[in-house]
């Protein structure tokens, strides 16, 4: 096993300090202006008329305006042009900008978009999933994976159940909020500071809404305060309203949303209601799954139709499902355009299947791990969408689990104590789930990325790629490849912010696909960069011997020299010491009409076990010890991973549990704020976490044979969901199934309780 | 308005046009220091710690909603005033050796929390850190870092900033309760602020502009407590950090709640008085006292009269305090402890509960000899349950009488639907809450905090 250092972020010491940029941290020129949207209060209505003479005479208030004043594009969406900067006739939700305040503070700002008069007439609004049903609202025709003849398996299976479970959305509370600059350059151009995971699309978008061509404006990025795919498309807006802003004033322009308005504005983590129905044998053993997905994709398309596509992808989980039908429908309401968030998709359509395993599990009196291994994929046998699983660790890697985390004992355990004590008000409950995801962009032509990497005549390295810094340590992960192929100390590799002029026509960094592809990239890079100092080494010494590059040396031979100085040898022979580097996915071929294909390099395994306590009194819950093992193949770097899998764990299990989102019946969002939205605070996490890699190399040929870590251990936190099952189904009849909808706030395992009691809901 | 007070060691001497502009706003836009992040702006976050030092020792606060003037007199630290790269303070060191920071944006926050506990010599790590938020971590590794460096040695600058802070003069306005009576008497349409935990957001959140306003933690006398023999008194600007050391040993269910009110650095600023005052349907404080019985002196120019706090919240929006008149204190009698609090909210820290309910029930020779319950979040304002009292008071306190009793919550409380709990389940919880006493007081079952695996 070949785990690389486990070296700290390479801006730790800039964070612990207070001395890492953000974009509102950039020093901006004198005469910068700041900008406030105004916003809709009506979900579904046609503008009648506006007056904002008493914005514009606001104090502080430079410009305002509407999309009739818009130099040239009116669309930030990154999929189907359906998503207009400024509302132009209808409104499609509360909350969807209207106008742009452009005034000397951020406050003014604020203060003066709120003033604003625009007469909206309502129309009916589209809020739920029955809503959309109901009259039929959707972005496309239902997409349909069919394996086999799932009808006549599961008529001719000896047990079938059938469900239904509400999955909820999800804010992904990045800590910084959305945020843009933009400065005017001469002849037009337009310098852009974004806090985006894809730098590219805002460059598009932005010259898209200036009307320019791609070259005449550059996006640079830093780093993000976090974005776990709230900023893969979300930050087009504001890049592009200051672009604009920019362009009307002729003054540098920046905006960052304030934390209500940035939650009211921007798209969440898909909710979701799954419908199953499901054949199985004595065993447990899945004969056939049914599944109808209805998803809540809010009033524009954005990335919905693949994150639809990722739930059913992810439909099957770890398990080999014989016959399968998954039908899903992607329903257009008057609400947040939902949008990429960690996981895209796969966690909602894990949920499912760990849903249809439990209950199984229920019915037949079995503990639900024995049902799981029943169903696990062998290598060999096919997915849904007929993919032939060949990587398939999850076996060996839940036995381990099931071992270091003494799960059947404890089971036991806690089932005794449950059973001996009917009356008690604490339940103890525990489960083991696992995780398998699928890496690569659906979107075949996304798998690709560029670097950009400079040798110094002093020999240190200017590193640059397609990729974000969003927290990830993806910059740390690069920057070691680079240090690798180099033999270099890592202090002798400088990180350098994403910029759309030094790497071009990138994509998001998204799909937990950064190091990966990037990692790739950069070697490439380097490879070159080493191939034309070994050929000239070759010519300058007259050797052939083999040239190495290690330990800050290169050496050919008896000729060894520090990599400094065979740098400035290099220069003053006319060798170039600038290369870019490319990567494209091998293997992949994806149909996403037909449902067929190889949308997956590989796949990412994991497991978790977590063990909770429930007050049958009020549903309060608590996490009492989670046992996690994760396969994220020869590390790149083991304590950037073992970070990833915490807090993936954690804010997969914040999802499931207290992060409630709230509609109104009039498509408010009442949950706006971290006063009424709750992610995990401190004392949420497990009290016992134990976080181990499990020893494996990728089988496919991926950046030194690590694996991509950034979404899969999200989905490790339906462990505690399934936890709070067991817990809650030895309260009143343990022959009822507990059935419970995601997330499991205490209100909701209260129901549950009482509905264990005689099966009607009590509230 | 002129104050002056320490920056990071340096002495600051200005002059206040704006009394309601914020730390944050002033540290980030006048001073150009970028290290403290707003995350929220309504102090739920954390992003913006800072520590502040003055006589009374170091807290951390929340610079978003935390007004400039308050600062007059005392010592501030920010993160960049705490260490750099080439010398950190050993939280910062720790941090980066245990991976405490992914995206870094809480990372300031997060360190200046710290720094603080690790001032204080706090080892409870989850109590200090309940008020940040991180999304990355899963906080696991900065309790690591927290943990490893409880023995570290302090900095010499945290003496340094305890020293300097004597020689700053008076403030501006009232620093007597006298004075205040006098000045409130003479301008009854200011604000009175006592930490801006509240009266922050009004401005930061409904961007309202404060005319006047008046700065209650610049009065020392009232915020003293004194133990007398007829109970406990407590000034109306007591913080709620200082509160719950107070009540600590006599009413330990009351501190344990006020462990989980808000965050240590909005305890820090909150003041009972504001909690009481701003007339909360939900704030904690509120149910507790009424339920020990606690009375309050209004005190309007050199007039003063008590009141039961409960007949204090008339209803929703509308208490009974005169134009002029201010809250002075509060007064808990003396009595056996025998309260219970259960605070009810989606998250167990840092979070507004959805149903408050606190329980002082007396039983002599197993008769309910007397008892008082009140809520928070069941009505439009913090409400006894009179029915369900008048149900059990002389009768056995028995499981029979208190299922009989949880059947009549309905005839005290309409709860109302919100994005905190819907009605029935407020009803179902508050009934069960009664039910949780008496097993509590009868048998010796855990609270699901109290467990381990």
């Amino acid at each position: 096993m070949n785990h690389m250092k486990p070296t700290p972020h390479d801006a730790a010491p800039l964070h612990v300090t207070g001395a890492a940029r953000y974009i509102d941290d950039i020093p901006m020129p004198k005469n910068a202006l700041s900008l406030a949207f105004g916003l809709s209060d009506v979900a579904h209505g046609k503008i009648t008329a506006m007056d904002l003479d008493v914005v514009r005479n606001a104090n502080g208030v430079v410009s305002v305006i509407t999309a009739d004043d818009l130099p040239a594009g009116n669309d930030v969406s990154p999929s189907v042009h359906d998503e207009p900067l400024l509302a132009t006739r209808t409104v499609h939700y509360i909350g969807q900008p209207i106008f742009l305040v452009i005034a000397d503070t951020h406050l003014n700002a604020r203060k003066a978009a709120r003033l604003g008069k625009v007469d909206i007439k309502p129309l009916t609004p589209i809020l739920s999933i029955d809503d959309a049903i109901a009259a039929d609202s959707k972005f496309e025709d239902p997409i349909q994976f069919l394996k086999g003849e799932p009808e006549s398996a599961l008529k001719s299976a000896p047990h079938q159940i059938s469900g239904s479970i509400e999955i909820g959305g999800q804010e992904h509370f990045y800590l910084e909020g959305q945020a843009a600059s933009a400065l005017p350059q001469e002849n037009g151009d337009m310098l852009v500071h974004s806090s985006t995971q894809h730098p590219t699309e805002v460059q598009h978008k932005v010259a898209e809404s200036l009307g320019l061509p791609f070259n005449a404006v550059r996006v640079e990025t830093r780093r993000m305060g976090g974005g776990f795919g709230g900023k893969e498309s979300q930050a087009n807006a504001l890049a592009c309203a200051c672009a604009v802003a920019a362009r009307i004033t002729n003054r540098p322009c920046k905006m960052r949303y304030d934390r209500d308005d940035d939650m009211i504005i921007t798209g969440k983590r898909h909710d979701f209601r799954i419908d199953y129905q499901v054949g199985f044998d004595d065993n447990g053993k899945l004969q056939s799954v049914m599944m109808q997905h209805f998803v809540r994709c809010g009033w524009a398309q954005d990335l919905s139709l693949p994150v639809a596509d990722r739930a059913m992808l992810h439909s099957d989980n770890a398990y080999h499902l014989p016959h399968a039908k998954i039908v899903s429908h992607r329903l257009k309401t008057n609400t947040q355009s939902a949008t990429a968030y960690r996981g895209f998709g796969g966690p909602q359509g894990v949920v499912v299947i760990e849903r249809v395993i439990d209950q199984i599990a229920h019915h037949l009196r079995r503990d639900p791990l024995e049902i799981r291994r029943a169903n696990f994929y062998q290598n060999g046998q096919t997915t849904p969408y007929q993919m032939t699983i060949e990587d398939s660790v999850i076996a060996p890697l839940v036995d381990q689990l099931e071992q270091r985390s003494n799960y059947t004992k404890r089971r036991a355990e806690i089932d005794a104590e449950n059973r001996a004590n009917p009356d008690a008000v604490l339940k103890r409950g525990i489960a083991l789930t696992p995780v398998k995801f699928g890496i690569s962009f659906t979107l075949t032509h996304l798998n690709q990325a560029g670097a950009l990497v400079h040798i110094y005549a002093d020999g240190s390295v200017h590193l640059n790629h397609g990729g974000t810094e969003m927290g990830q340590g993806l910059f740390t992960k690069v920057a070691q490849v680079a240090a690798r192929e180099f033999g270099l100390p890592l202090d002798m590799i400088k990180i350098t912010a994403s910029d759309t002029a030094k790497v071009p026509n990138t994509s998001a960094t998204a799909a937990s696909s950064g190091s990966d592809l990037n990692g790739m990239a950069v070697r490439d890079a380097c490879q070159t960069l080493k191939a034309r100092i070994v050929a000239f080494f070759a010519i300058h010494f007259e050797t052939d011997a083999a040239v190495e590059f290690v330990d800050g040396m290169v050496r050919a031979g008896s000729h060894e020299m520090t990599f400094a100085d065979a740098a400035s040898l290099a220069y003053q022979n006319r060798i170039s010491l600038s290369a870019t580097g490319f990567y494209a996915t091998p293997k992949i071929k994806w149909d996403r009409m037909a449902g067929r294909g190889r949308p997956f390099f590989y796949f990412a395994y994991g497991a978790a076990v977590t063990e909770v306590v429930v007050d049958t009194l009020t549903g309060e819950n608590r996490i009492l010890r989670t046992d996690i093992l994760h396969d994220v193949g020869a590390s790149l770097n083991p304590a950037i991973d073992i970070g990833q899998i915490e807090g993936g764990y954690v804010q997969g299990a914040g999802w499931l549990t207290t992060e409630e989102l709230v509609w109104d019946e009039k498509g408010n969002l009442r949950t706006h704020a971290p006063s009424t939205y709750k992610i995990p605070a401190c004392s949420d996490r497990p009290r016992i976490f134990n976080v181990e890699l499990f020893e494996n190399e990728n089988t496919q040929d991926t950046i030194y044979r690590s694996k991509a870590v950034g979404e899969p251990p999200f989905m490790l936190g339906i462990s505690a969901f399934h936890a709070l099952s067991h817990a809650v189904g030895y309260s009143g009849d343990t022959e009822i199934y507990p059935n419970i909808n995601a997330p499991a706030t205490a209100e909701e395992l209260l129901r549950s309780v009482y509905r264990n009691a005689d099966g009607t809901d009590a509230f | 308005m002129e104050i002056a007070f320490l920056l990071n060691g340096e002495t600051q001497n200005i002059t206040v046009d704006n009394p309601t502009v914020t730390l944050l706003d002033w540290l980030r836009e006048t001073k150009g220091l970028h290290g403290t992040k707003e995350g929220c702006n309504e102090g739920d976050c954390g992003a913006c710690t800072v520590m502040v030092t003055d006589a009374d020792g170091s807290k951390s606060l929340n610079a978003c909603i935390l007004f400039l003037p308050q600062l007059h007199g005392k010592a501030l630290r920010t993160v960049e005033g705490v260490g750099t790269q080439s010398d950190m303070h050993p939280v910062q060191t720790a941090m980066v050796e245990h991976h405490g920071s992914q995206c870094g944006f809480c990372t300031p926050g997060f360190v200046m929390s710290m720094v603080s506990a690790h001032t204080n010599g706090a080892t409870d790590h989850d109590n200090q850190l309940a008020g940040n938020l991180c999304r990355c971590t899963g906080y696991a590794p900065i309790i690591r870092a927290a943990e490893a460096v409880e023995n570290a040695p302090r900095p010499d600058w945290i003496a340094a900033d305890q020293d300097g802070v004597s020689k700053f003069a008076k403030p501006t306005g009232p620093t007597t309760s006298d004075e205040l009576a006098a000045w409130y008497l003479k301008n009854p349409d200011a604000t009175l602020v006592g930490g801006a935990t509240d009266v922050g957001l009004w401005v930061t959140k409904s961007l309202h502009e404060l005319e006047q306003v008046c700065f209650l933690s610049q009065i020392p006398d009232l915020a003293k407590i004194e133990y007398r023999d007829d109970g406990l008194h407590i000034g109306a600007a007591v913080t709620i950090s200082d509160l719950r050391d107070a009540v600590a040993d006599i009413y330990p269910d009351f501190a344990e709640m006020l462990r989980r009110y808000a965050s240590v650095q909005i305890r820090n600023a909150a003041t009972i008085g504001g909690n009481i005052a701003n007339g909360s349907p939900i704030g904690d404080g509120p149910p507790a006292l009424i339920a020990l019985g606690a009375t309050l002196t209004l005190r309007r120019g050199d007039e003063r009269r008590e009141i039961l706090m409960q007949d204090f919240f008339i209803e929703y929006g509308k208490q009974a305090r005169k134009s002029g008149e201010f809250v002075e204190s509060i007064f808990i009698p003396k009595q056996d402890d025998r309260l219970k609090c259960y605070k009810l909210s989606k998250r167990f820290d840092q979070d507004i509960s959805a149903v408050c309910g606190c329980f002082n029930i007396f039983v002599k020779d197993g008769i309910v000899e007397c008892c008082a319950i009140a809520f928070g979040g069941m009505a439009g304002t913090p409400k006894r349950a009179d029915t369900v009292e008048a149900a059990l008071i002389g009768k056995p306190w028995t499981r029979g009488n208190v299922d009989g009793a949880m059947g009549l919550f309905s005839a005290d409380y309409t709860p109302m639907d919100d994005m905190r709990a819907s009605a029935g389940y407020r009803m179902k919880a508050a009934q069960n809450m009664l039910l949780r006493y008496f097993i509590e007081d009868t048998t010796d079952q855990p609270r699901v905090l109290e467990v381990s695996s």
